[in-house]
């Protein structure tokens, strides 16, 4: 009885078909009232149409939900919230261009003779903020603080638009930075400890055994169990979820040994002090055939920068880059692609896919624009290139006709990988490519890499995983502050990086 | 077998864009054949056909020909609101090449020779076409510089030449309405080849067109920018290209638009031609499945919305509805429009088919 009476959310029997996908197969799920429960599974396991399910988008195909002991069907996503079920999402659904005042209580400010009483409203947005023992200046435009803060104002809103009694963070620490996330997890603890029951999906397994009272796995769109995560050493939960052993990462600390003997003396790509104001400053750099460079840094300390300067989005006010000893005078993407330059960019939703067309489309979308116009690549020309990327990446998907925004963000980013090796790179300059990806497809995304490095390509790899930028680098950049700090190589201390990343003085 | 084939047929045809169009035009079809009658009735005078039909069709070529070049605009997420100006810029065009007595030319012969000579033209017949064909693509090319280049939005970009457009047409004929006795140029939108010219044009622009965008990789380019144009900039898209190319495109059509609707009055009335024609042929697009949003664009389906949007005007006329109430006619269609092609709407006909066609199969 007592038991009962503390589980808030019980799902049982939850099924969901889409056309093609059986996304969801008979999975039970539930959530108690003062506990943080992950979600883990790898991409396309079907937590984000639990979650749907959960939050009234969509309806299942079969199952129940019982809210508090009573049963319950979530029309929308309004009523789920007027039953208390509040989400987060990861890319925060707030205005950037409002104060943060006016993003937290925008339509249910307090008035004063009909009109908007500001004093009142920034007051009590203060107050909303300071629950979760945060102290900024409300009056601020939102975009102008870190994601971080953003994430807590979209929390902090999310709390007090009902009397929320389910908080779900739907991957809410993708792009934040370390120290931001700890203060995140402070949040996350401090609202446990007043009662809610937090619904935790993520990508990270530090944060599940930081955080999490208990875990779920989900695999394939079915349950693989509930587990508590003191029980369960890292290793099992991550076989859980893959549903096989990972013996990738033994392999691929021997591929980088062998393909270290691979690299080549000759000079691919030389830039010398190439910067652009405001971005980057200028940095020598060179690159040689067959070898992995890593770009190291902290958000915002001018990796994406490097990245988008060497792929010709944006023009050096500084500088001069050569490639195969010659000087470089266009710079835009669609001559890079001519030099055998390519670019899986950080934002993937923004500057990556293009969400309406077809997998297809995507995959061959560089190729034909360096073709041009005229040499248009014909139908059964294109889905044998989609065909056999799909297979050799393993893109999860019914067929190459699926427009693209309907694959899980994993496969959204084997896409665009398959849409820069179709047009044969010479360098791969991939920009946080693992960035919200699963552990399977992420541990595949770095063999690819050193397997492209094998074929003599070289690749530039920009990651905000430390461990992941070492294990796949022959070589690392660091950056802090818009500069390029130092150049390690060799046998890579972890701690020497940390450091020239925060800076000596510190 | 055969049946289940069929049925997989029919659902592929209810997946279709193009099925809403064509049902709408069935429906209105449908409401003619029951309440106009003889609406159907073709006739043959002198070896050409006459018949509502063939007027619905004669009379929506203009719509048709601007909404072809608009489809292009809509799908790289843009609009174009110039065109009914762009038109009489390029009508006024013609019009002073064929006689361009108003601006001091001194024609050979005097004026009843110009008057009486039906075969008389200031400069020959294909200057007369392709110049106010070039001045229109140029319009649509500073359209398109404005939005790819000076990054202003679409709607404000295009407003600009919407405004001052018919100013430079009237500056051009100098506010004179020039009346054009010629008549190779008047068979552009008056003449019939069995069927009316003007049908002849709108084929051969829209073959041109669908072979353009869908035998190169235009339709794709086109479709990606409209979907996401920092995305195609990364992919290698030269996107200010593909979007500068599809206003220059859509102000060519315009000027096309343009000729025909100038030849079929025989005067260049610079206050009057494309009046108000860019909202139908943006409500064609609209109409044809395409987004406003951009993307994915159907040039079939905006055909078939400029026949509906003459259908219905040609079907109130028909029924006796007032000219001037044809206006709130029209209203009344763009909200049938907008609430079928609504998300519940769509839902609710796909349950409902799924679950007529769907019986058996399960």
């Amino acid at each position: 009885m007592e038991d009962q009476h503390r589980d808030i959310v019980v799902m049982e029997g939850i099924d969901k078909s889409f056309p093609g996908v059986h996304a969801l197969q008979h999975v039970d799920f539930s959530v108690r009232s003062g506990e943080v429960h992950a979600l883990v599974g790898e991409n396309g396991a079907g937590k984000s149409t639990l979650i749907k399910v959960l939050t009234g988008v969509e309806r299942p195909d079969q199952g129940t939900i019982t809210l508090s002991g009573q049963r319950a069907v979530i029309r929308s996503p309004l009523h789920a919230q007027q039953l208390g079920i509040s989400t987060v999402y990861q890319e925060v659904n707030l205005c950037p261009n409002l104060t943060v005042a006016e993003n937290l209580l925008i339509g249910r400010a307090p008035t004063k003779w009909g009109r908007l009483d500001w004093k009142a409203t920034n007051a009590r947005a203060r107050e909303m903020l300071r629950d979760l023992d945060l102290d900024i200046d409300v009056t601020r435009v939102l975009g102008s603080y870190s994601v971080a803060i953003q994430q807590m104002t979209a929390i902090a809103r999310a709390l007090t638009v009902t009397s929320a009694k389910v908080l779900i963070l739907d991957e809410p620490t993708s792009s934040l930075t370390a120290h931001e996330t700890a203060e995140l997890l402070r949040v996350m603890r401090k609202l446990r400890g007043d009662g809610l029951a937090i619904i935790f999906i993520t990508h990270f397994l530090d944060q599940v055994y930081e955080v999490a009272d208990r875990v779920t796995v989900l695999r394939n769109g079915a349950l693989v169990g509930t587990f508590d995560p003191a029980q369960m050493p890292r290793i099992e939960l991550v076989r859980q979820m893959l549903g096989r052993s990972l013996t990738t990462l033994d392999t691929i600390a021997e591929q980088k040994a062998t393909t270290t003997r691979q690299i080549k003396d000759e000079v691919f790509l030389e830039a010398t002090g190439l910067g652009l104001g405001g971005s980057i400053e200028p940095f020598d750099l060179v690159l040689h055939p067959g070898e992995v460079v890593g770009l190291a840094g902290l958000l915002g300390s001018g990796r994406t920068e490097i990245a988008q300067l060497l792929f010709g989005v944006d023009h050096p006010d500084s500088g001069s880059l050569r490639i195969d000893g010659a000087e470089v005078d266009d710079f835009s993407p669609t001559a890079s692609i001519g030099r055998g330059v390519a670019l899986c960019p950080e934002d993937r939703k923004a500057e990556g896919i293009v969400g309406d067309l077809t997998i297809r489309e995507n995959i061959v979308l560089a190729m034909q624009a360096h073709r041009g116009l005229f040499r248009y690549l014909t139908k059964s020309r294109q889905y044998e290139i989609a065909d056999r990327y799909i297979k050799l990446l393993n893109i999860a998907t019914p067929s190459p006709d699926q427009a693209v925004k309907n694959l899980s963000g994993g496969n959204q980013q084997k896409v665009i990988l398959a849409r820069w090796l179709a047009t044969d790179p010479r360098l791969l300059i991939l920009d946080e490519p693992t960035r919200g990806i699963d552990v399977g497809t992420k541990a595949d995304i770095q063999k690819l890499v050193l397997d492209l490095a094998a074929e003599g390509r070289t690749c530039v790899f920009i990651s905000s995983e430390l461990e992941e930028v070492m294990r796949t680098s022959h070589r690392i950049v660091v950056l802090r502050d818009h500069h390029k700090v130092t150049e390690l190589d060799g046998d890579i201390d972890e701690r020497e990086i940390m450091h020239a990343m925060a800076g000596g003085e510190r | 077998m055969t049946q289940t084939a069929a049925r997989g047929a029919a659902r592929h045809l209810a997946d279709s864009r193009l099925f809403l169009p064509a049902v709408a035009l069935g429906l209105i079809l449908l409401f003619d054949l029951v309440f106009v009658p003889g609406f159907f009735s073709i006739e043959v005078k002198d070896g050409h056909l006459y018949g509502s039909l063939i007027d619905i069709l004669r009379n929506s070529a203009p719509t048709v020909i601007l909404a072809i070049g608009m489809t292009l605009v809509i799908a790289t997420g843009g609009i174009d609101l110039s065109v009914g100006a762009v038109m009489a810029i390029s009508a006024s065009v013609a019009c002073i090449l064929i006689d361009p007595r108003i601006i001091g030319v001194s024609l050979s012969g005097n004026i009843n020779a110009v008057v009486g000579d039906p075969g008389y033209s200031f400069v020959p017949m294909p200057v007369v076409i392709l110049v106010p064909l070039a001045v229109a693509a140029l319009c649509g090319l500073w359209n398109g510089m404005l939005v790819a280049v000076g990054r202003i939005q679409p709607m404000v970009a295009t407003l600009v030449l919407m405004i001052a457009g018919r100013g430079i047409a009237q500056l051009i004929t100098n506010s004179i309405k020039i009346i054009i006795f010629n008549d190779t140029f008047a068979f552009l939108g008056n003449g019939f080849l069995i069927v009316p010219f003007s049908l002849f044009v709108v084929a051969g622009l829209f073959t041109a067109t669908w072979l353009l965008t869908r035998r190169t990789a235009l339709g794709l380019f086109i479709e990606s920018v409209g979907v996401s144009s920092r995305s195609s900039l990364f992919s290698g898209i030269n996107e200010r290209r593909v979007k500068l190319f599809a206003y220059a495109f859509c102000g060519f059509c315009a000027g096309v638009a343009g000729l025909v609707a100038v030849s079929s009055i025989r005067t260049s009335d610079a206050n009057q031609i494309g009046l108000y024609t860019e909202l139908d042929a943006i409500l064609a697009v609209v109409i044809g499945g395409t987004l406003m949003s951009g993307g994915r664009f159907s040039l079939l389906g905006s055909v078939l919305g400029g026949l509906i949007i003459q259908a219905t005007t040609t079907s109130m006329y028909a029924v006796g509805v007032a000219a001037s109430a044809i206006t709130a006619v029209k209203a009344v269609v763009v909200i049938m429009v907008i609430l079928l092609y609504s998300q519940q709407t769509q839902d609710a006909i796909r349950s409902l088919g799924r679950r007529y066609l769907g019986r058996e199969a399960a």
